[in-house]
């Protein structure tokens, strides 16, 4: 019994790491939100892109926990990158589907080719979009493509199948959309009878990707709030009033603790749920829903409660919190927020009638 | 990641299964301490390693060597079975580990056997009325006369004391010397001539815990765990086994099912109470806390096989577990509306009240062995190396 990270595991996070501390600094952050860009390529290098495409296929076949440690560094940095989609959801996509893809698989690897990921008509359309399918064609509008900046998109449409669109594919409209989170791309798409790669007719295989993806978000709340919490006690350590350090209030430390005793069981969860999903399947839809919703949850409470320990100056764009504020947010809504997750979690284990 | 406790880990899960299975109807179930019920059940338990697993046969265990897995599968079976685990209680739980650690070989022979057995009941007496979280404060003072402590005091919320033929209680020695290290821990019976015990009702309206008085109180000098002026020292290694014991994941889950039960059964307008979207949110919030805590009672466990510390993880335990406890038995009430006021003799009982007993019974166990507050204090300062609050001067 071993439940942890392995030495490899351990040597990845620092590799990870190591890498963004300098790649994506706050300044650097702060540049590539405005001006666009990632830190992709740099990944690239190490081989983050490679992570969960099989071995056969030329990657390096590793298990979604590997995937998870990397999400959490990302969160934890704020980094720009399109990992969810491009080294996981359409990895997961393409394996689950079966067939062959080993010339994408290779595009993907390298990190030559980037992905983007349609997948809301699987878990719940909003107005104003909504996909359906003709054979190999699509039509309809999908909102919120999440790593719109991309080479190619999976897309669900209205029946649960995923289908691969080509970014220059004829009769597809991309307008980007901003939303809070500068860290993230994200757009709308448009299809009239586009033409797309019908790659999976499952639900099952919709289900897998939904799975990885949401650990992922999951992972990356985690590295974003252990970051917040780190930060807010860090400050409360220096910053003085009523000459002495804040931190030696006791309302500051229940503030402090509350986030520590919240967030600490959640690392030990996103393990689980990832370990789960390679291992125990059918413990891993219930065990996904439930990560994301909980890390939301804590999530949530973790971002507002250290820009509260920062005071005015966590409210200011200076010291520039607000950049994991808003990616602990953008995390929450995307591939369902924890009132929809839970009730999946409910359905998972038949208490829906 | 490894979370399969080995083939031969899963041989003893089935034997402990078996060994359930087939002796469950012998389980006491709600009878007193020391009734044939219990005491047979206890001798049961330890005789085929279910209980006292680790305690070396000299002092009255089973005389395992040392195997956390082996006790935690014990641990699980037992809880999701809903079987009687055998004795708890502050004896079993606080003293015997602190004897196996501090005691004298003659206080082991002495007390260790017949604790375990369930023969010998234990209280704590700690608390006092001007001394609570503030522990260390505590008056109640043992004065050496020749061969014998004379103690003078009060102590307070001294549980099951008026069951109790024994007594492990913190008294000061050393009026002169820092707080902390005027405390000593002694050993007394409380059929002890000058000790008075007068019981305090409780909010679940049971009379569990007590006011107890001591007017020189003549206690045998060897009684004393440690040495004179070190009692602090010696509570210290028992509170860390009480908190461990505190919001068992193991536990939690096996009350989340009957929940999940409950909601099935009962019904509102025809409907049951789990079809109602709204009741059911509620339920899956609490599933994935209780989710949140099992794995990192995982890691927990995995730190401690691999003999490491996981620190905050451990640390935040008896914080987190009570609150969700309280929490979930809480829920239960709530989805049952009107239904779930019911208590004591009530005929509209459902699953013998303990709902809101156990409800009640939670926010105890939130303020006794060290309140949330505290816990909170102890992960800052201890946990995330905060700094401590500037000490106040005492007024004169
Ligand atoms: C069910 C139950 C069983 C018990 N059994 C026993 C027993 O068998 N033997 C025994 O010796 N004791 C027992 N206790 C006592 C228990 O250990 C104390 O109640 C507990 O330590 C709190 O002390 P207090 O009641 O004096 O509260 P206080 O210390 O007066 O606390 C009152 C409030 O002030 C807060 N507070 C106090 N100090 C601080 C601080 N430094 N920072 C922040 N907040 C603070 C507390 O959190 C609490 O909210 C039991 C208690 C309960 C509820």
């Amino acid at each position: 019994m071993e439940f942890g990270l392995s030495e490899e595991q351990n040597l990845l996070q620092r590799s990870v790491n190591g890498f963004l501390d300098n790649a994506s600094s706050l300044e650097k952050v702060r540049a590539l939100a405005e001006d666009g860009g990632d830190v992709w390529p740099g990944l690239s290098e190490l081989g983050v892109p490679a992570l969960l495409v099989p071995e056969s296929a030329g990657g390096l076949g590793l298990s979604t926990l590997d995937a998870a440690i990397v999400a959490e560094a990302l969160g934890a940095h704020t980094a720009p990158a399109p990992f969810v989609s491009s080294a996981v959801m359409l990895p997961v996509a393409l394996r689950s589907a079966g067939g062959d893809h080993d010339s994408l698989f290779a595009d993907l690897a390298s990190g030559a080719v980037r992905a983007g990921c349609a997948l809301a008509d699987g878990y719940g359309t909003r107005a104003g979009s909504g996909i359906t399918s003709n054979g190999d064609s699509l039509s309809g509008t999908a909102l919120y493509v999440l790593d719109f900046d991309a080479d190619v998109y999976l897309v669900a449409d209205n029946q649960q199948a995923l289908f691969l669109v080509d970014k220059d594919a004829a009769n597809l409209s991309a307008q980007s959309l901003t939303t809070i989170d500068k860290t993230r791309s994200t757009g709308e798409l448009t299809f009239s009878a586009t033409p797309a790669q019908r790659l999976s007719d499952d639900p099952a295989v919709l289900q897998a990707v939904l799975d990885a993806g949401r650990i992922m978000l999951a992972a990356d709340t985690l590295g974003a709030a252990q970051e917040m919490l780190d930060q807010a006690v860090e400050y409360a350590k220096q910053r003085e009033q009523f000459n002495r350090p804040i931190g030696s209030f006791q309302a500051v430390k229940h503030m402090c603790a509350e986030m520590a005793a919240g967030l600490e069981p959640c690392r030990a969860m996103v393990w689980f749920a990832a370990h789960a999903l390679d291992t125990l399947p059918d413990q891993a839809t219930m065990t996904a829903c439930h990560t994301k919703a909980h890390l939301s949850e804590v999530g949530k409470f973790i971002a507002k409660t250290s820009t509260e320990v920062h005071g005015g100056m966590g409210f200011t764009d200076l010291v520039g919190l607000h950049y994991w504020f808003k990616r602990i947010g953008f995390n929450r809504q995307l591939l369902g927020a924890p009132e929809l997750l839970r009730e999946e979690a409910a359905r998972a284990q038949q208490l829906v009638a | 990641m490894d979370l399969s406790y080995g083939p031969e880990y899963e041989v003893f899960r089935e034997e402990t299964r078996e060994f359930i299975n087939s002796h469950r109807d012998q389980a006491p179930r709600g009878q007193g301490m020391k009734s044939p019920e219990v005491l047979n059940w206890q001798k049961l338990l330890i005789e085929n390693g279910y209980a006292a697993r680790t305690i070396p046969k000299a002092y009255g265990g089973y005389g395992a060597q040392p195997d956390i897995l082996k006790s935690r599968i014990i641990a699980e079976e037992f809880a999701s079975a809903q079987v009687n685990s055998g004795l708890g209680g502050q004896g079993i739980s606080m003293l015997v580990p602190t004897l196996l650690e501090v005691g004298t070989e003659e206080q082991k022979q002495q007390f260790i056997g017949p604790t375990l057995r369930g023969e010998m009941v234990w209280c704590q007496g700690y608390s006092e009325p001007g001394a609570g979280s503030d522990l260390a404060s505590l008056r109640t003072a043992a004065v050496l006369e020749g061969d014998e402590w004379v103690v003078n005091g009060q102590k307070i919320w001294t549980s099951t004391a008026q069951h109790a033929d024994w007594i492990f209680c913190l008294v000061r020695t050393e009026p002169d010397a820092p707080k902390h290290k005027g405390i000593s821990f002694l050993l007394f019976e409380m059929s002890t001539p000058g000790i008075e015990i007068r019981p305090l009702v409780d909010m679940t309206g049971v009379a569990n815990f007590n006011e107890t008085f001591f007017t020189d109180v003549r206690v045998p000098k060897h009684q004393i765990v440690g040495e004179r002026g070190q009692g602090w020292m010696v509570a210290n290694a028992i509170l860390g086994h009480e908190r461990d014991s505190l919001g068992n994941p193991n536990v939690t889950l096996s009350r989340l099912n009957s929940l999940m039960e409950l909601m099935k059964t009962e019904t509102i307008a025809g409907e049951r109470l789990i079809d109602n979207p709204i009741y059911r949110d509620r339920l899956m919030q609490i599933q994935g806390r209780v989710m949140a805590l099992q794995c990192n009672d995982l890691r927990v466990l995995s730190s401690r096989l691999n003999n490491t510390d996981a620190r905050l993880a451990r640390m935040i335990v008896k914080l987190q577990g009570t609150e969700l406890r309280h929490d979930l038995e809480g829920l239960a009430i709530d989805v049952m509306g009107e239904m779930g006021l019911a208590y004591a003799d009530n005929p509209h009982l459902r699953d013998r009240g303990s709902w809101q007993s156990q409800y009640m019974y939670y926010l105890g166990l939130i303020i006794g062995g060290g309140t949330s507050q505290i816990q909170k204090n102890i992960i800052s300062e201890r946990g995330l190396d905060m700094p401590r609050e500037p000490k106040v001067e005492k007024a004169s």
